[in-house]
């Protein structure tokens, strides 16, 4: 295989086996380029790329921002914060008046789940979507399994916890459609409140007990508490949060084995994660950042050759 | 399908072995020159030139695969894109001579991306080229190669096969014709 089939990246749900292959070889080579003096290669020299955020990032942002300069694209951002959406007008009005500046590829977050789907039905253009709502963070997942494939040497047979706010978390439900394509075992950790009932349909494990949890697991990725995501309070504080499902130096030091500890990011230190574990040799936390361009950097070319 | 020999197994090696003698005329022990591969085949070349050079010499070469895939300037106008292969240049290229390898010089046009691609790891302090086959009248880019194993007049409707024993199991370049239906 050498390119992929669609023209866009909407969502781990409707991307191949093979495909997440492919963007991991050829991330492989990008994480050489961005390892040299020189970190930046003439690909996609004569395309521009509109990064279009209805919501607040700071890392995916700069990540694909990063990824869009080190492979020579022209950048154009845009923040809903500061702009005419303020004035009323609609997401495809906005999008096109974009597109007709001569923009070749759209990557956007919305805070609604499906927002890059109803664009990719009504716009002729190739979008990757840098996360919807609660729905999908398809390239937060890739570079989440090829962190942990590029710690651990492979993913297949490796068991994976989730741990934390799944209900409102886009990063989890990409994780299982990833971390399952690529033949892992997928278990979700957290308050019962917080684990949405149709999980198990999606083939996944569900344990409350957080310390059952890490030993069962060769990795865990521990979310944020969305609290902004939250309509109604799903636990009496996070102070009780921290108490039963905070990952702490102690609950790791009595596991049977080493396991390795991801963390999409922001961290909130002393809440989820404490800053010891957050800062230990088998966090991949900042690995993940970095894998994160050359992931970003992966996805676009491949979407731009086709 | 219609097509001519033109270098063998025996003639291959008797090319290389000539091209590695004019190397060593003009590089003396190697120590400020190294060879840059170019993916795919150019690499096979390369790994043969620096042992030879290595057995006649005695000396030690250094050698580095380059991949031009990201620097191609066809990157968007081919049908099937091309799928990268590994870059590996293990040493400063700069203020040292630097030989690319390749096996067929044709439009010159990945010869100019080795160029960019090159450039990324220093400045180098002379630039040559080495090919086995040069397609002569072909060019799209003002690129002339130093060391020829072989210079062949070809036709646009032409291509150059080349099979080396690394991949192919046999060495052998043929000249063929593309057969229109």
């Amino acid at each position: 295989m050498n390119q992929l089939i669609k023209n866009n990246l909407l969502g781990i749900k409707e991307l191949s086996l093979q495909e997440i292959d492919l963007i991991f070889e050829t991330a492989d080579y990008f994480k050489d380029v961005i390892n040299r003096s020189i970190k930046r290669v003439p690909s996609l020299r004569d395309i521009t790329i509109a990064n279009i955020f209805f919501e607040n990032s700071t890392r995916t942002k700069l990540s694909f921002e990063l990824a869009e300069k080190r492979l020579s694209a022209d950048v154009i951002n845009f923040s809903s914060s500061s702009s005419s959406v303020k004035k009323g007008e609609t997401l495809i009005d906005t999008v096109n008046n974009i597109l007709s500046m001569k923009v070749d590829m759209i990557v956007i977050r919305h805070s609604s789940p499906g927002a890059p789907h109803f664009l990719a039905k009504h716009i002729d253009s190739k979008i990757v979507n840098a996360g919807d709502g609660t729905h999908e963070h398809p390239t937060q997942a890739l570079l989440d399994a090829y962190s942990i494939r590029e710690r651990l040497g492979y993913i297949e047979g490796k068991k994976v916890v989730i741990i934390g706010d799944i209900l409102h978390s886009r990063v989890a439900i990409s994780n299982i459609f990833a971390l399952q394509k690529l033949g892992a075992e997928v278990m979700v950790c957290g308050p019962a409140t917080l684990i949405p009932k149709y999980i198990r349909t999606l083939g996944v494990k569900v344990e409350l007990d957080i310390k059952k949890a890490l030993n069962w697991c060769d990795a865990a990725n521990i979310l944020r508490i969305q609290l902004e995501r939250q309509r109604m309070p799903y636990f009496p504080s996070l102070r009780e949060y921290t108490l039963y499902y905070g990952v702490n130096e102690e609950i790791v030091k009595e596991l049977d084995k080493e396991i390795i500890i991801l963390h999409p990011g922001p961290i909130n230190r002393g809440i989820e994660i404490t800053s010891r574990v957050a800062d230990a040799d088998n966090a991949l936390i900042l690995d993940q950042v970095e894998n994160g361009v050359a992931i970003r950097m992966a996805v676009l070319y491949l979407l731009a050759s086709k | 399908m219609q097509k001519r020999l033109l270098l063998d197994g025996q003639l291959l090696q008797i090319t290389i072995q000539r091209l590695c003698q004019h190397l060593i005329e003009n590089h003396n022990d190697f120590s400020s020159t190294v060879i840059l591969g170019l993916q795919p085949r150019g690499v096979f070349l390369a790994n043969r030139i620096q042992k030879v050079i290595q057995e006649l010499e005695g000396c030690h070469v250094d050698i580095g695969y380059l991949d031009t895939t990201f620097h191609r300037d066809d990157f968007r106008r081919r049908v099937v894109p091309k799928k990268a292969s590994e870059t590996r240049v293990p040493f400063l290229i700069e203020d040292k001579d630097v030989i690319l390898v390749d096996d067929v010089l044709f439009t010159g046009r990945s010869v100019r991306a080795a160029m960019d691609a090159m450039i990324s790891f220093g400045r180098p302090k002379k630039v040559e080229l080495l090919v086995l086959i040069d397609r002569l009248y072909t060019r799209q880019l003002p690129i002339e190669a130093n060391y020829v194993g072989k210079q062949v007049n070809t036709l646009a409707s032409q291509y150059v096969e080349v099979g080396l024993k690394e991949q192919s199991g046999d060495d052998s370049i043929w000249l063929m014709n593309i057969e229109v239906e």
